[in-house]
């Protein structure tokens, strides 16, 4: 079997050194060269996985963007798009798709514990990727709860830890898992599984 | 590298050619030869440069095909829509699937020769996860790619020899069709109008790789046509290409189809958008464009025109007519004429059930619309045939034996629209249709509920229909024609592959395949005995417009996914 694995230039890079690493293993390394540019090329923070004391901000403001309270969060809302800002160097991680987040402010009581051990005061965070085929999840339906991916219409319950409750997605959305810090929503650790497509 | 390490290079060096040891060496595939294929080949995605989808042979016949059973089978390993046809050339088979992979076999056997698949990026995003095929020239296999990419390899090894970029697919661009090979050349084009892409049709050097050309679809200020866009929103005008065209040898002219304007509210874009939603007229050597005939201006029902008219010299109305016949996704089937430049139209009447057209202009093709049947911005209406059209990309096939032009139809389904305003955001979905609305867009009334798919025989001398199959639900199979007055084709969610008399179309054959049936099928022949081959895998729009049947519907159907190639012969 012949396999494209040289660098392409349209190729992204893989998330970061660590979490390749984490994520394959040493037998599945080939594999994941052939998902991703194999060069670990994500020292650089804007494209790295979110990590565990990163602040949240809204991914379509411009400028110096102000770390999310629970406050902007609104109880019932639509999801909020989101991405990581690298407390550190003041990054926002916002060089790879696949650190979109979706943010939703939920009954606490309404919550199973795959989902509440990973809410900080009812506020869910979810990788705003489909876990099929890699499209943006964009819609909600505040009637049923779910979210829902246009490409080709799996459904995902947030509050049952993004379970996948419908269509031809094989695994639930990951969990970014939140705490608070005063008022501050602060990433609590990284991803609870690789977000992106399942190929 | 270890003495072992070493062993088993040198075996995998060696095993492509070990297995081509039954098989007779690779004949390069010529322009003389697409011009005019052997009856025993399938060297291109509809068998010959026409697009008639048909094959010669006549040892399968409508007397013998009841005796047709399985050769061999091969599943892929991939699930998702596998809708490209087996490409034979001289015993060697080719089929692309979902996630770039093409595998090669011995077409008699099934035996593997070689697979390869490109890597995917990380992060895109995949809309229509399926390839329609791959195409030959020369001693090559050529591949465009979800990623937008075109890749060259050998068509014996399997050894990738190029990968060139065609456009950015963070952008929104994706390729699904098989190239066209022709004059040296290349040729592709890109997906991506739901994403705001601006369309194009570009031309590689075979050899190298190079690009010679470029069209756009979608015309710039300045350009011819370019005043059918008002401000910037050409620059995401849609008309995306993503079916293979057909070509005149004679005159050196390719015939391509273009989709629908993007985003999909008429009133977001004011005036026709050209060449949204037309077929493209271009000379092959240089891209230049020779000729157009747009089917419907400023597009408001989704309805791409992208599958390439098929070229048949007909008589029509007393004359001889080099024609292109297209059956729309509009609802309309068109005859049009072609030269050695501008399209002529020639005649279109409704092959489905069709209320958005008052009227065709004799002269010009041109449609009036009926505006209670118009969607736009904060307007609801419906209107037939759906957003899928009376027939999606499926293409139509055509048998010079019969006469006869075969359609895989839709009819009596409609949708129900709302346009909502919508922003521009690159790699991001630019529609104006909100997502519910489009899983809850299909009406079905009471002929709908009766039977929407059908397989329809035309004749282009009397633009009148001679028989028509029906199904309960859709209808997305491909349809081959042959020598042997048979027309096969599957698209139904009962897993069926069947085969009709051509002349009656009477079923005479059928077979449950593992999954939905929505591949090309082809025809060949080795060593005097004929095949016929075909994918069955279920998935893309296919399974998209079974989800919206469910939506309404009382009962839900469940379309098992997964690929496997499927050849068929005469049981001995």
């Amino acid at each position: 079997m012949h396999r494209s694995d040289s660098p392409h230039p349209d190729s992204p890079p893989c998330a970061s050194r660590r979490e390749a690493l984490r994520l394959c293993g040493g037998a599945l390394a080939g594999l994941a060269s052939g998902l991703c540019t194999p060069a670990f090329a994500n020292d650089d923070p804007a494209g790295a996985r979110p990590q565990a004391g990163d602040r949240l901000v809204l991914a379509d403001g411009e400028g110096q963007r102000a770390p999310l309270r629970l406050a902007d969060i609104e109880a019932g809302a639509k999801p909020l798009m989101a991405l990581p800002l690298d407390a550190a160097s003041g990054t926002v991680r916002d060089g790879s798709r696949l650190n979109k987040l979706l943010l939703l402010r939920l009954d606490p009581a309404s919550l199973e514990p795959s989902a509440a051990r990973n809410a900080a005061d009812g506020v869910v965070a979810f990788s705003a990727v489909c876990t099929h085929q890699g499209c943006n999840i964009t819609e909600f339906s505040t009637e049923k709860g779910l979210l829902l991916c246009f490409c080709h219409f799996s459904q995902f319950r947030p509050a049952a830890g993004g379970e996948r409750v419908a269509g031809p997605a094989p695994r639930r959305l990951p969990m970014l898992p939140l705490k608070l810090e005063g008022d501050v929503l602060v990433v609590a650790d990284g991803f609870t599984s690789r977000p992106g497509a399942t190929l | 590298m270890s003495s072992r390490t070493k062993l088993i290079a040198a075996m995998l060096a060696f095993a492509p050619l070990a297995s081509l040891a039954a098989l007779p060496s690779y004949a390069p595939v010529t322009d003389a030869r697409l011009a005019s294929p052997e009856s025993q080949n399938w060297l291109s995605y509809r068998g010959n440069y026409s697009g008639w989808g048909y094959s010669p042979l006549k040892q399968i016949t409508s007397d013998n095909v009841g005796k047709l059973t399985l050769a061999w089978s091969y599943a892929t390993g991939m699930k998702e829509g596998h809708q490209s046809p087996p490409i034979v050339n001289n015993g060697y088979m080719y089929i692309s699937t979902p996630n770039n992979q093409v595998i090669a076999f011995e077409a008699a056997t099934g035996k593997e020769l070689w697979r390869y698949q490109k890597s995917i990026p990380e992060e895109l995003m995949q809309l229509h996860p399926t390839n329609r095929g791959v195409a030959l020239y020369g001693d090559r296999l050529y591949l465009a790619t979800t990623d937008a990419n075109l890749v060259a390899l050998d068509a014996r090894t399997g050894a990738e020899l190029w990968v060139k970029p065609v456009a950015d697919w963070r952008k929104g661009y994706y390729m699904t069709l098989a190239p066209l090979a022709a004059k040296g050349k290349i040729m592709v084009g890109s997906s991506g109008g739901e994403y705001g892409i601006r369309g194009f049709i570009a031309a590689f050097d075979a050899e190298t790789g190079a690009e010679a050309w470029r069209t756009y679809t979608i015309p710039a200020p300045g350009e011819p046509g370019g005043e059918t866009w008002p401000g910037d929103t050409y620059k995401h005008g849609g008309g995306s290409v993503w079916i293979t065209g057909n070509y005149d040898p004679s005159t050196g002219i390719a015939y391509w189809g273009v989709g629908n304007a993007g985003p999909w509210m008429p009133d977001t874009r004011a005036g026709d958008n050209l060449y949204a939603n037309s077929t493209l007229a271009l000379d092959v050597d240089t891209g230049k464009l020779k000729g157009y005939h747009q089917y419907h201006f400023n597009d408001a029902w989704d309805w791409d025109e992208v599958s390439a008219p098929l070229l048949i010299d007909v008589d029509h109305g007393g004359r001889k007519v080099k024609s292109l016949v297209h059956a729309g996704r509009n609802g309309y089937l068109w005859m049009l004429e072609r030269s050695d430049g501008p399209i002529g139209f020639v005649d279109a009447w409704p092959y489905v059930t069709q209320n958005v057209f008052k009227s065709i202009d004799k002269k010009t093709g041109r449609p009036t619309y009926d505006p209670s049947h118009t969607p736009g911005t904060h307007k609801t209406v419906t209107f037939c045939p759906s957003l899928w059209g009376g027939k999606d990309w499926p293409p139509e096939a055509y048998n010079p034996q019969t006469g006869l032009l075969y359609i895989p139809a839709n009819n009596n389904l409609c949708s129900e629209l709302t346009g909502e305003p919508t922003k521009y955001s690159a790699g991001e979905l630019y529609i104006g249709v909100a997502l519910d609305n489009i899983l809850t867009n299909v009406r079905m009334g009471e002929p709908a509920r009766k039977h929407v798919g059908e397989v329809q025989a035309w004749d282009l001398k009397t633009g009148k229909k001679v028989w028509t199959h029906t199904y309960p639900e859709m209808n997305w199979g491909p349809l081959l024609t042959t020598g042997g007055n048979l027309v096969f084709g599957g698209g139904t969610n009962d897993r069926k592959f069947r085969a009709f008399d051509a002349s009656t179309g009477q079923v005479l054959w059928e077979y449950p395949a593992s999954s939905g049936v929505t591949g090309v099928p082809s025809s060949f022949e080795v060593d005097g005995e004929q095949y016929i081959a075909v994918q069955a895998g279920w998935g893309v729009d296919a399974q998209r417009m079974q989800g919206a049947f469910d939506a309404v519907l009382p009962h839900k159907t469940v379309v098992p996914q997964g690929g496997t190639v499927m050849v068929f012969k005469l049981a001995r």
